[in-house]
């Protein structure tokens, strides 16, 4: 039962984008859409290996800005369509993800989020000295004035996210709920523990780090069509890395679903107060936030309901 | 079985940290449903041979050998698949699963080639009712007591199913009463076809549970017989209690 009631909620999210689509005039609903949804993959992303592996990633912005970089390469080699970009760029991150996962995890706890960190400074310089994608001064990126099936190419933009979103989000449940999320979660409480009970654990945790370098590259690639002008700068941008694990750290890092809250909650109020007050402000907000929900709540607001519920069921353990 | 009716075969294994030997060539085996000792004072190497024998360290010379096959230099988590589980001195538990999620994970890895995929949750049901737990599955395992933690311990080595159990110092810091009742855990899973390996320091536990113990000193395999034997040997007295 429960199974088939999450692929209505997709089918049902994935209709209600499309009659948005039909509907909705003013193009900022879409663009502030595709910045949330953007955020939400990243998100999803970032909790696959900070949420069900425990092994905390501050490089999300580099992940990003490679995938964002990797379409760029191939737009300025060949005019590649845009679903052939988002493609190999997610394979281009996956695979980076799988060789940082190899060198990386032997390191554990801070030290791994230190090298993280370290690697998207790394590859942030190599992007800004190389020319061919624009070096520090960025690239531009000429979106078509006419789109098919779509009214606008940010309305194309938009669902095109949307549907990625919607795969991340499922592929992100189903590693949650099969045995692979078992073990992972394993990986996460103890590691030589989950070794000595038959996890593969080295195995498990690439494939974390794949799936997590996948995702985020997606993210990443349709972004300079999107924003049409990029630079080192805002590719490698922090609030990037922040929100990713902001996101999930405010939904709740233990299940599939609390990134997917956290991200659609934070993504809309970033959005909004961008919109009525500053865009400055937003990230003032992520930040005291972000330090409520540590201190005060750290397993997110899926912990605090689930503290409610068990409270309610008469206050026992 | 090796050629020996042995199960497991530790041949000449020498383990040195640095420039300290912890294990000196030494050589223990174990018969299939034996309930074996492996005492020594503290820093005898006790905790580093079982490491050597389930892979949480890797030995520099000689083999281990289990069921005939040679896994020297397996990875622990293909021991665990092939039958050889511990538990920790220290409690390990998933603490953020429950109960019965932390029997599943050996389950749906160690054990997983060997159990029926249908009923590997009642299996892990009758284990718990084993060590007293069947109506405490679902309780959060992060908020056991020390007695609790190691009933939950041994129970979670035995969910991976396996042929050989290492049980670490599981009764340390226990009271008489609880002592006893790990005993009886130990005593059933014996019976149940598990050759175990007891590590111990409570002599009154390894006295009572073995039938052939091993005596460890600064590395060197100093005696091995029947616990009367071993109580009766002066080289013994001599690690314990000195000179």
């Amino acid at each position: 039962m429960k199974i088939s009631g999450f692929w209505i909620g997709i089918v049902l999210m994935l209709a209600a984008g499309f009659l948005l689509a039909g509907v909705a005039d003013n193009q900022f609903l879409f663009f502030a859409g595709y910045v949330v949804l953007q955020g939400l993959i990243m998100a999803v992303a970032w909790n696959v290996l900070g949420g069900f592996t425990g092994y905390v990633n501050f490089g999300s912005a580099g992940f990003f800005a490679i995938g964002a970089y990797t379409a760029i390469a191939l737009h300025q080699f060949a005019e590649l369509p845009l679903l052939v970009l988002i493609v190999i760029a997610g394979i281009v991150c996956g695979l980076i993800g799988l060789g940082t996962g190899y060198l990386t995890l032997r390191l554990r706890g801070v030290y791994f989020a230190i090298a993280t960190l370290a690697m998207a400074i790394v590859f942030e310089s190599l992007i800004t000295n190389w020319d061919y994608v624009g070096g520090s001064a960025g690239a531009y990126v000429i979106t078509p004035a006419e789109v098919p099936f779509f009214d606008s190419f940010i309305e194309m933009m938009f669902i095109l996210m949307l549907v990625l979103s919607l795969i991340c989000v499922a592929v992100s449940r189903y590693l949650s709920m099969s045995r692979m999320g078992r073990g992972l979660a394993s990986i996460r409480d103890d590691e030589t523990a989950a070794e000595c009970m038959g996890v593969p654990t080295l195995r498990l945790k690439l494939v974390s780090t794949t799936v997590m370098g996948v995702m985020m590259g997606v993210a990443g690639a349709p972004f300079p069509f999107f924003v049409t002008y990029i630079n080192p700068l805002s590719a490698f941008d922090l609030l990037i890395a922040v929100n990713a694990i902001a996101m999930p750290m405010i939904g709740g890092t233990a299940v599939w679903f609390g990134p997917v809250i956290g991200a659609l909650l934070l993504g809309t109020i970033q959005q909004i107060v961008t919109v009525t007050i500053s865009s400055e402000l937003n990230i003032l907000i992520v930040g005291v936030v972000l330090i409520g929900f540590v201190a005060l709540a750290p397993r997110g607001i899926v912990g605090l309901f689930q503290d409610f519920a068990r409270k309610r069921r008469g206050g026992s353990k | 079985m090796d050629a020996n009716g042995r199960i497991l075969d530790v041949h000449g294994l020498t383990k040195r940290f640095g420039g300290f030997v912890a294990l000196n060539n030494v050589s223990m085996h174990l018969n299939p449903r034996e309930r074996l000792g492996l005492i020594g004072p503290n820093g005898s190497g006790k905790t580093t041979m079982i490491n050597c024998i389930s892979g949480a360290l890797f030995n520099e010379e000689g083999s281990v050998v289990f069921r005939g096959e040679e896994i020297t230099g397996l990875p622990a988590f293909k021991r665990a698949e092939l039958g050889i589980s511990r538990s920790f001195q220290i409690p390990r538990p998933f603490r953020t699963m429950s109960i019965l999620e932390n029997m599943l994970v050996p389950m749906e890895y160690a054990a997983w080639g060997r159990v029926d995929h249908a009923t590997h949750e009642d299996r892990a049901m009758e284990i718990l009712a084993l060590v007293g737990f069947q109506d405490r599955a679902q309780e959060n395992s992060g908020n056991l007591t020390q007695v609790d933690l190691r009933k939950l311990e041994l129970a979670r080595a035995l969910a991976a199913q396996p042929d050989v159990l290492v049980s670490d110092e599981s009764m340390a810091g226990l009271s008489s009463a609880e002592v006893d009742e790990v005993l009886e855990i130990l005593f059933k899973l014996n019976e149940q076809g598990v050759a175990v390996i007891m590590i111990e320091h409570i002599m009154r536990a390894v006295m009572r549970y073995c039938e052939r113990i091993y005596v460890l000193d600064a590395g060197q395999l100093i005696a091995e017989g029947t616990p009367e034997e071993i109580q009766g040997n002066p080289d013994v007295e001599r690690a314990y209690l000195g000179e």
